[in-house]
């Protein structure tokens, strides 16, 4: 055993590492003696918040996590639902944040890497992408390049492996100034019976490093970034930002999957934050058994680089597999055929205890159990913040001097469609292949993404689906957590339903400040309720997720970002709808009410430039019943379009409805919303609602449907036309819309002169 | 052992657009008098080879002759 | 009638051709760039994809591969061989079509629907009447297509463009269609004795009406009723 480390000398190095004095105590405890370099670098980062959840564990307990469709809850590296006749689809959503926030391009296309190897380490192809972000408002340069190159990273990843970015959101707001983030989800399918798990078993059976070699790139790259609020020196921090190589990804997805296609694996995990140590020591946890590593044995790319730094490197597409003795020659078979080393680097042992050897000589010797189940769990102090009440105190409606004459209210509607967090994301999209995979049905730009079931290429076609959304946002969950956290999941699970998807999981990523500091710890439970009690109410569980806490920048925490993805099954494909209105003489019908509810919405930040207010209520049988009305319709055929009427409010529903179309409308407020402040009618963020056409001969049936599930419903207009007119407030050509709607996001991301090709030539 | 370092530039008369984007960026960040940018690759090689060998190396995978020069400079020993 | 798809490392849409020849009835196999034997395939079809990560330049490396001499000597026979993206990039490396594709002019990946005008050509595979607009989707970050004015005039002459980026209504804007910088528009040529095809659009991905128009099923079909006319 080396002992490098002088008891006097250990807990210095264990602070500068992020450990908290009883946290080091704790360690010299279960090793009953003075940790050597490695275990204190080993320890120090699986007991990071990162990798141990200390701070959230508890309150995450608060989420259902199962489910009749459940193959496999929180824990893992995806959950697993089944979405029927065998097939099974794997997800999870996971944050990047602080390594984009220092070099965006390759912050973001190693997070989508880094989810990527989560699918396909539980079997599943990965055949879908959404991703998440936030930044700072537009007008400032740097906001605009993170986004440019967070983009860039995303597609350039996710392009090159042939795995199609077909959904997400993005917004623009002040509070992600200091602290973009960037939450990549994956979804991947396979059969039900083809379910891996990453739990080492087997005392000698060997341990098998696939891919790539490894470097000092990353060495505390994600937990300790991730661990840290952000201030000044993050341009100091650039050498630990990983770079991707999303060739070597696409090898490692084909040759992992052919390995567990062909049986010949006992267990496969993917190394990400904290690298081998977390990788290997999960596995051995789960399975109960003991680890012995051998450092030498791993193929490294740097010179003298020493145990800790190969234990902890973060280099990007490597792979950690327990092999048979017997397999082994076939499984580097395999990975050869793909160009990919594959080494044996160590074995099982029956010990229960994780020991690293350089050579002959023993460096680290740990209870294999203790780094991923022995950190602490703590229970933060939590306190309402005292914002709250002056925020929520705000009446936007008695406060402010609003419009109410068609012209201006016209106007209000063309600056919401040219709003940042409203207007068109083709730019983003045409920027990703959406189509790869030929199980695209419904292309992005519509309320949510719509996927085929089954392996078209292997001749595996179903004519089942599902659907998928991310959503959240930030402001409401800022203005009231627990209702804002449940619009989350309402507008996720509307999103779906309105596609035709019965929503039956989801995944979500919690961005928030310090859970040190106790209001965003208040913040940070009541939005888990929120959700929990969301999830509960609609037995849609929470299958996977991940939290990234110190979202700050010079103290100042970001709007609490619990983002939800959520997926939903189609047992038709064929039946889905999409936003677009479709046929002049469609009837549109608005499902549900309108109410005053101004608070929070992107009509007070674009005319008053205003953030208060109380967000809008969620009332969860109403939301429950609203899917129903829309499930149903769309089951039956009756559907022409649905949308769900989310920022914006209904003005800008129909709009976006017109203009996917091509075609207007003619619309009448409801004589309910005739009652209303036009603003509130046209602009109010309402949930509960959904605006959906159907043919004139559908409509007593859609009456008969919602009636029937007590869903208020209205005859509000006729597609048709040229224009949106909204009787008395709107009058706006469709193309002038689409120009506006269209233009908006690439307008504001080149603020200079766009210039064509040809002009480039010249120059 | 031999040093190689070959330098990769589009030909005269190919658009280059990373080089023209970054023409444009430098005038926007006040940069005046540029006549013009080109960006190209530069690639280190180190073998047992002679100059001949890496010209061929070049012509058959490094560089595409079809839009791309190269120009090779020995280093001599490495 | 069967399609042979190559696979490189790193292709990704070899799945896809798959699945859309299969849709329109058609027997397909993969073919490893490993191997040095086609096996029994009618028709040859580099699909899209980023082989070897696109490292060094588009298709540069694939073009090594030991199962492209064979594609070169299937062509010579005049076999019909098609490049879909990555495949028309790595026929351009590989010498058996002109020039050469460079990045977007626009410094960005495209993926969107695309119209496309088909031209009067000695492509022996594709039977729509010149002047048809196709609308597929181009998907792609290396898709300006260059040659020189020489070679350029060769192909016009030649009757080697196959198609041309366009208007909806098949039309050419002043100022030039194509999404990426192509010059004169081109989206697909043919070699002069029209049997080997690039093109940077992706007709598999415009044959399953599911997820898509269907103007890509030409693409696969004529190649099919060409060869049984051939055999008569």
């Amino acid at each position: 055993m080396r002992a490098d480390l002088s008891p006097e000398l250990a807990p210095r190095l264990a602070e500068e590492l992020g450990l908290k004095p009883a946290e080091y105590e704790h360690v010299v405890e279960i090793l009953g003696r003075t940790p050597t370099v490695t275990e204190l670098y080993m320890y120090s980062l699986m007991w990071s918040e990162h990798c141990s959840y200390k701070h959230s564990r508890k309150a995450l307990r608060m989420f259902p996590t199962e489910g009749p469709a459940v193959l496999q809850g929180p824990g893992e590296n995806a959950g697993v639902i089944s979405v029927g006749e065998g097939w099974a689809v794997a997800f999870k959503m996971e944050s990047h944040n602080h390594p984009s926030a220092i070099e965006p391009y390759q912050g973001a296309a190693t997070g989508v890497g880094g989810i990527i190897r989560d699918i396909f380490t539980m079997g599943a192809r990965p055949i879908a992408i959404l991703d998440s972000l936030r930044f700072g408002t537009l007008d400032k340069p740097r906001q605009r390049y993170l986004f440019e190159g967070a983009v860039a990273g995303i597609g350039g990843y996710g392009n090159c492996l042939g795995v199609p970015t077909v959904g997400g959101e993005v917004y623009f707001e002040d509070a992600y100034e200091g602290n973009c983030l960037i939450n990549a989800m994956a979804i991947g399918l396979m059969r039900e019976e083809d379910l891996m798990r990453a739990v080492a078993a087997g005392p000698g059976n060997l341990l098998v490093l696939i891919g790539s070699t490894t470097g000092r790139d990353g060495i505390g790259g994600a937990s300790v970034l991730a661990s840290q609020e952000f201030d000044e020196k993050a341009e100091e921090k650039r050498p630990s930002v990983q770079v991707g190589d999303p060739f070597t990804e696409k090898l490692l997805i084909e040759a992992c999957l052919e390995l567990l296609e062909g049986d010949l694996l006992v267990a496969l995990g993917d190394l990400g934050a904290a690298g081998l140590t977390s990788s290997a020591s999960e596995m051995a946890s789960r399975g109960g058994v003991g680890l012995e590593i051998d450092v030498t044995l791993v193929p490294q790319r740097e010179d003298a680089m020493r145990p800790f730094e190969i234990m902890v490197s973060e280099s990007q597409e490597r792979m950690l597999a327990v092999v048979t003795p017997e397999l082994l020659g076939e499984v580097q078979d395999v990975c050869e055929r793909w160009g990919l080393p594959a080494t044996v680097i160590g074995q099982v042992t029956d010990t229960g205890r994780f020991v690293i050897r350089e050579g002959d000589e023993v460096v680290g010797d740990m209870p294999a159990a203790t780094l991923a189940h022995d950190a602490p769990i703590y229970d933060p102090v939590a306190e309402r913040p005292a914002y709250l009440d002056e925020l929520q105190a705000f009446d936007p409606l008695t406060e402010l001097d609003h419009p109410d004459d068609a012209e201006m209210l016209t106007a209000t509607l063309f600056d919401l469609l040219a709003s940042a967090n409203i207007c068109s994301r083709r730019w983003i999209w045409e920027q990703y292949d959406h189509q790869v995979m030929q199980g695209t049905v419904v292309l992005p730009g519509s309320d949510a993404a719509v996927l085929r079931i089954g392996l078209p290429g292997r001749g595996e076609v179903t004519d089942r689906g599902i659907a998928a959304s991310s959503d959240c946002n930030g402001r409401y969950v800022y203005l009231d957590p627990y209702v804002g956290a449940q619009i989350a999941v309402a507008e996720a699970a509307r999103n779906v339903a309105c596609s035709g998807g019965r929503p039956a999981a989801i995944t979500d990523c919690l961005n928030f400040g310090s859970p040190e500091k106790p209001e965003v710890f208040w913040t940070f439970r009541e939005a888990i309720r929120g959700m929990a009690d969301a999830c509960r109410a609609w037995e849609v569980p929470v299958i996977s997720g991940n939290v990234s806490f110190y979202n700050e920048s010079f103290g100042q925490p970001i709007y609490p970002t619990p983002t939800v993805g959520l997926v939903g099954i189609l047992d038709d494909v064929s039946k889905h709808t999409t936003l677009a209105f479709k046929d002049a003489g469609d009837v549109v019908v608005l499902l549900g009410e309108t109410a005053a509810e101004l608070g929070g919405s992107e009509y007070l930040r674009v005319a008053f430039d205003t953030v208060a207010g109380a967000p809008p209520r969620v009332d969860l049988e109403h939301e429950a019943a609203l899917r129903e009305v829309l499930l149903t319709a769309i089951d039956e055929g009756l559907l022409r379009s649905a949308h769900d009427c989310a920022e914006g409010g209904l003005a800008v529903a129909l709009a976006e409805s017109c203009v996917a179309g091509g075609i207007g409308a003619d619309v009448h407020l409801s004589p309910d919303d005739a009652g209303l402040p036009p603003v509130a009618a046209l602009f109010a963020e309402t949930q509960g609602r959904a605006v959906v056409t159907v043919a004139e001969s559908g409509v007593d049936r859609l009456f008969e449907i919602a009636l029937a599930h007590g869903v208020p419903f209205a005859v509000v207009g006729t597609v048709g036309g040229d224009s949106l007119r909204i009787e008395g407030c709107v009058d706006a050509e469709v193309g002038a819309m689409r120009e506006v709607f269209e233009g908006a996001l690439a307008a504001q991301v080149h603020p200079e002169e766009t210039f064509a090709s040809e002009e480039l030539r010249e120059g | 052992m031999a040093r190689y370092e070959v330098y990769v530039t589009y030909k005269q008369g190919i658009f280059d657009p990373p080089g023209a984007t970054a023409e444009r960026a430098l005038a926007n960040l006040g940069y005046e008098g540029i006549e013009s940018v080109k960006i190209g690759k530069y690639i280190q090689i180190e073998a047992d080879a002679d100059l001949a060998t890496v010209h061929e190396m070049c012509e058959r995978l490094l560089a595409n002759p079809v839009i791309e020069d190269f120009r090779i400079v020995a280093e001599g020993e490495a | 009638m069967r399609f042979g798809v190559v696979v490189f490392p790193g292709s990704n849409c070899e799945q896809d051709v798959v699945h859309a020849a299969n849709h329109l009835g058609f027997e397909t196999s993969y073919i490893w760039h490993g191997d040095t034997d086609l096996g029994h395939v009618d028709a040859v079809i580099l699909p899209g994809g980023f082989s070897y990560g696109d490292y060094i330049r588009c298709g540069a490396v694939a073009r090594f591969s030991p199962i492209m001499a064979e594609v070169v000597r299937f062509a010579e026979r005049g076999g019909p061989v098609m490049g879909i993206c990555n495949g028309f990039q790595i026929l351009t490396e590989a010498h058996l079509l002109p020039g050469a594709l460079l990045r977007n002019s626009g410094l960005k990946f495209i993926c969107h629907g695309q119209p496309l005008r088909v031209e009067r050509s000695a492509c022996e595979w594709l039977d729509l009447p010149e002047g048809a607009v196709v609308d597929i989707p181009v998907n792609h970050n290396e898709g300006n297509y260059y040659c020189d004015a020489e070679t350029l005039a060769r192909l016009q002459a030649g009757g080697q463009i196959v198609l041309r980026y366009c208007e909806p209504d098949g039309s050419r804007a002043a100022a030039g269609n194509a999404p990426n910088g192509a010059v004169d528009d081109i989206a697909g040529i043919c070699n002069e004795r029209g049997n080997v095809f690039g093109l940077m659009p992706h007709p598999e991905r415009a044959v399953d009406p599911l997820t898509g128009t269907t103007d890509g099923a030409p693409f696969f079909t004529a190649i099919a009723k060409r060869l049984a006319e051939v055999a008569g």
